[in-house]
């Protein structure tokens, strides 16, 4: 049986939530210029005793139960900063087993060309290629993300104070502002307009559920710790590859051991890695991309069916499951926006196959077909029952969910109407998408090549995520600016040259440790 | 196949002649000089690859006499086609006889000034299976349909493109799939009828029906010979030989699976440079090729375990599986197992549709169970528990040793490029809808949806 989560106080506060209360927020990108004042700010910021005392202080997932928060601070490294930090060397080592995985070492994006096609993967080629980002491709990559969360009106101080004292021992190369809220009991939308973030993975802190059942062969929005914490056990109840180290690496005893392997330390434990990326929008090529080739209501309804929600109320286009999902509820409006699978819209008219939520997370079970009886279930595990042309062409979606925690920026309000009015806003505006994941490659790698940026998904051909396509032709010359958008009539469905609404502009993949292993990098001795 | 030795210093030679062959990383050129793969009317994927296996160190566990250290390098040289693959050959050597005698001038004992036809026979090796998606589905068929979509694609748009005719057809969509059979009828693109399925497959499937059908008899034999008491008493004595044999099998393979030495303990994880040398030549084309081999764990049982199986794999799956899927996976083209060096080593290469990360993701979460009866006697593969659990459901272990024995594929051709099995399924879903007699409306919407 899996191991429940119980050392809150260990895990940064933004693996269990988004702060959405603290409605403003700021990321900065740091590079280590100093390091024994870096390390010592460090220790400051996890209350290390004889660290000077600092008004502020890494906020963790205790600190979210014990009393509200007016401000949290969250600190992640990237592969560079670790080994600025001089992080003991053979975590970064080829051929080690207990190192950091290949792609968080070699980041989100190789140096130009990309020899060995991890942008080409990710959709990151043509405009979206790492050559033209502005942060993120080497050698801009940043060393340390800083994130600043603070209720309204508090941010500017709560951020001027941080960076005073960040001042000696960083160079801040970026300060990512985001959107100041909406007004106050609104929800958080996204530069288009939409409601973001309302289908999160339910964490399964308990270890209620055992991953791999039978109660698998129907979808589930509860999902094991360990796809989201290193250190817990993962959906196919193992523990995911994670930094370990040997004992006498930590002389102060501040690792907790490795659950699964004997005579280990577990710097992974209680920390995740962090998939940053920041994606601009166009919000005024949208709308009117949108409203030309749909004139009626303004083409509120074409973008909803590229998006799969409603945009007032991001309900969902399908209706919600009569049946329980579990992980989904109690609360009425999560069962309303989440409680459904696409199993009842077989034929994508109500929600087009290519919609962005049905690709993001298309909401499968381990096989199609549910529970049924055992002679069915042997039939469908060995193939021998035949289904449609789209039948069993997705992976399950257990496998591949993350935790999203992205934060819009620019000018997010009433920009729609602006855009309709002919008045597009003149500032740049976007979302810094934010998600968390155990196993990138398995994660967020896997869900943006398998799902968002394939050409072929779902037995699809020539269209990419209708929002963040780069439309991009691929090899031979085929096209993948396309989005299907099926009619009972059977014809006319089909929607061509739609043109790049989402360009990246920059990215990074972060490892967030637990607060052990940022006591474990500010303590390490090596100073320089 | 044809695998022959090659002489070991002039391996980077070898490797760079051949990557003289593609015209971007991991892709031949269709038209390259040594090999034009592209005039060859019948041949879907292709791919020339030097097997050097960098893993036969891991050997060693099982003690001196298990390893293998004058194992031959291999260059290897597979193609899928239609029709006879012989024949296949001597086109081959017709119309790329000097590019073929250049690349197997690096093979041992080689004569430039040979019969190369009769060299390449000699080393060909019979793969100890063969797995093809559709049976019966040409090259030549393929690349019709995928014309016709097209065509057809672009009947409708200008057909829509006028809204009275639009309008009309609203309520009549008979209307468009009878302008589209008397267009495609008069401007093409032209259909070849289908080909008859090679006789070599219509007997190979027509024995394993045979064989299945003689098998059964021979089960019923004494239930139609014999009294049921009588009938019954065999019909116990069978099982109890059936259940006694299973019993001396079972205890072999736990032995072996408890008791084999643990290659992977510690784990060997695949170097960097070795993943980056496969990820330089993946993503290019929706499909992507795949290469891997190993050695099988020392002694007869291995060995035996996995001849059977192969053996068992190559009748049953032109029966359970010839149109469009292997067990779960629809994503494979061709696959094909064989053994090598005497069944010391064996390969596996297939052709497949999505990235090497959603293939594994197909393998671990869809047929595990099909991994580990195949592979599962390989030294270095994940533990495996009564050869069917374990083994590939330990995820992230089985992808290590997967990517670890894979090959980097130097040259790799596919017929059609952009074209998942998909789209070629649904290409011809829509030459049937065309040339079908009649169809219901509801049967013309479905199909004009699909276009």
């Amino acid at each position: 049986m899996a191991q429940p989560v119980r050392e809150y106080q260990d895990i940064q506060g933004i693996v269990r939530s988004g702060y959405g209360r603290l409605e403003e927020a700021s990321f900065l990108l740091l590079r280590i210029t100093n390091l024994s004042e870096a390390k010592a700010w460090l220790a400051a910021v996890v209350e290390e005793p004889g660290a000077e005392k600092l008004s502020y202080r890494v906020t963790h997932a205790g600190h979210l139960s014990e009393s509200h928060q007016e401000r949290a601070l969250q600190i992640a490294f990237s592969a560079p900063g670790l080994r600025r930090l001089r992080a003991p060397e053979e975590l970064f080592q080829d051929g080690s087993i207990n190192n950091f995985p290949r792609e968080f070492r070699l980041g989100i994006a190789a140096e130009d060309p990309d020899p060995e096609g991890r942008s080409r993967r990710l959709g990151d080629i043509g405009e979206n290629a790492p050559s033209n980002w502005e942060w993120g491709a080497p050698p801009e990559t940043p060393d340390v993300l800083v994130m600043l969360y603070a209720e309204a009106g508090c941010l500017a101080a709560f951020q001027q104070m941080v960076m005073a004292d960040l001042a000696l021992g960083f160079e801040v190369f970026r300060v990512l502002g985001t959107a100041k809220a909406a007004e106050e009991g609104d929800t958080r939308r996204e530069p288009f307009g939409f409601v973001d973030g309302i289908s999160q993975p339910e964490i399964d802190w308990g270890a209620k559920r055992e991953p791999g059942t039978g109660a698998d062969l129907e979808y589930g929005n509860l999902i094991a710790a360990g796809e989201f914490l290193l250190g817990y056990q993962n959906e196919y109840g193992l523990f995911t590859k994670r930094p370990l180290l040997d004992p006498a690496r930590d002389p102060d005893n501040i690792l907790a051991p490795a659950a699964d392997v004997p005579g280990q330390l577990d710097l992974g434990r209680n920390g995740t890695y962090l998939v940053f990326r920041h994606l601009e929008q166009d919000v005024s090529g949208f709308w009117s991309f949108v409203s030309k080739k749909s004139p009626g209501n303004q083409g509120v309804d074409l973008a909803e069916a590229m998006l799969g929600r409603r945009l007032s109320t991001g309900d969902p286009l399908v209706t919600a499951s009569r049946a329980e999902i579990r992980g989904v509820g109690p609360d009425a409006l999560d069962i309303r926006q989440n409680g459904f699978t696409y199993e009842p819209d077989p034929e994508g008219l109500t929600c087009p196959f290519g919609a962005h939520i049905r690709r993001a997370n298309p909401r499968t079970a381990d096989m199609p077909g549910g529970k049924q009886g055992l002679i069915s279930w042997l039939l469908r595990a060995l193939g021998l029952k035949r289904g449609g042309p789209r039948d069993d062409l997705l992976s399950s979606s257990r496998f591949h969910r993350i935790i999203r925690r992205g934060r819009p920026y620019g000018a997010v309000i009433d920009h729609r109407e602006s855009v309709l009015r002919g008045k597009p806003p003149g500032v740049a505006s976007g979302i810094y998408f934010i998600s968390l994941n155990a196993n990138i490659s398995r994660q967020f790698e896997f869900i943006q090549n398998a799902w968002i940026v394939n050409a072929k998904f779902n037995g699809m051909d020539g269209e990419t995520d209708p929002l963040l396509g780069n439309r991009v032709p691929s090899l031979g010359n085929h096209v993948t600016d396309g989005v299907s958008l099926p009619q009972p009539s059977g014809w006319g469905q089909r929607l061509a040259g739609l043109p790049q609404f989402v360009t990246v502009r920059g990215g990074a993949y972060f490892f967030l440790p637990s607060l052990r292993a940022l006591r474990f990098f500010a303590r390490q001795s090596g100073t320089g | 196949m044809v695998a022959a030795p090659i002489v070991p210093s002039g391996e980077a030679d070898l490797r760079k002649l051949l990557l003289t062959m593609n015209d971007s990383p991991g892709t031949a050129d269709p038209n390259n000089p040594l090999v034009p793969f592209g005039v060859f009317d019948t041949l879907h994927f292709a791919r020339f690859v030097i097997l050097n296996d960098a893993t036969l160190s891991d050997l060693s566990v099982f003690g001196p006499e298990a390893e293998f250290p004058d194992a031959p390098i291999y260059l290897a040289f597979l193609g899928d086609c239609d029709g006879s693959a012989d024949f296949l050959l001597a086109d081959f050597v017709d119309r790329a006889g000097d590019g073929l005698r250049k690349i197997f001038a690096y093979c041992d004992g080689f004569n430039p000034n040979g019969d190369l036809l009769q060299w390449m026979r000699s080393h060909s090796v019979k793969p100890a299976a063969n797995y093809v998606n559709w049976i019966g589905r040409t090259v030549l068929q393929i690349r019709e349909e995928a014309a016709l979509h097209e065509a057809l694609a672009k009947y409708l748009t200008e057909y829509l493109a006028d809204r009275s005719i639009r309008d009309k057809a609203k309520d009549q969509p008979r209307h468009i799939r009878d302008a589209f059979v008397r267009a495609v009828d008069e401007n093409g693109p032209r259909l070849t009828p289908p080909a008859p399925t090679p006789l070599g497959w219509q007997i190979r499937r027509l024995i394993s029906i045979l064989a299945a059908v003689a098998a059964a008899f021979i089960v019923a034999l004494p239930l139609l010979m014999l009294s049921a008491g009588a009938a019954l008493l065999v019909y116990g004595a069978v099982l109890l030989i059936i259940s006694a044999a299973l019993a001396v099998f079972l205890v072999h393979l736990r032995r072996h699976e408890t008791t084999d030495p643990d290659v992977q303990s510690p784990p060997k994880p695949p170097s960097d440079e070795h993943l980056a040398e496969l990820g330089k030549l993946q993503d290019h084309d929706v499909t992507n090729q795949y290469t891997a081999f190993g050695s099988f764990k020392p002694g007869p049982f291995p060995r035996w375990t996995t001849t059977v199986i192969w053996w068992l794999v190559n009748l049953a799956t032109p029966i359970l599986y010839p149109r469009g899927n292997l067990a779960r996976i629809k994503t494979i083209h061709f696959a094909r197992w064989v053994f090598l060096d005497g069944k010391r080593g064996g390969l596996f290469a297939s052709n497949y549709d999505g990235s090497s990360e959603s293939y594994m993701d197909d393998f671990v979460n869809k047929v595990a169970f099909g991994l580990n009866l195949t592979f599962g006697q390989g030294v270095g593969y994940p533990r495996t528990r009564f050869l069917l659990w374990g083994g590939a459901e330990r995820e992230q272990e089985f992808k290590d040793v997967q990517r670890r024995h894979a090959l980097p594929t130097e040259v790799w051709y596919k017929a059609y490029p952009g074209l998942t099995l998909i789209d070629i399924a649904r290409n011809a879903r829509i030459r049937q809808g065309l040339e079908r007699k009649t169809m219901t409306e509801t049967e013309i919407r479905q199909w004009l949806s699909e276009i």
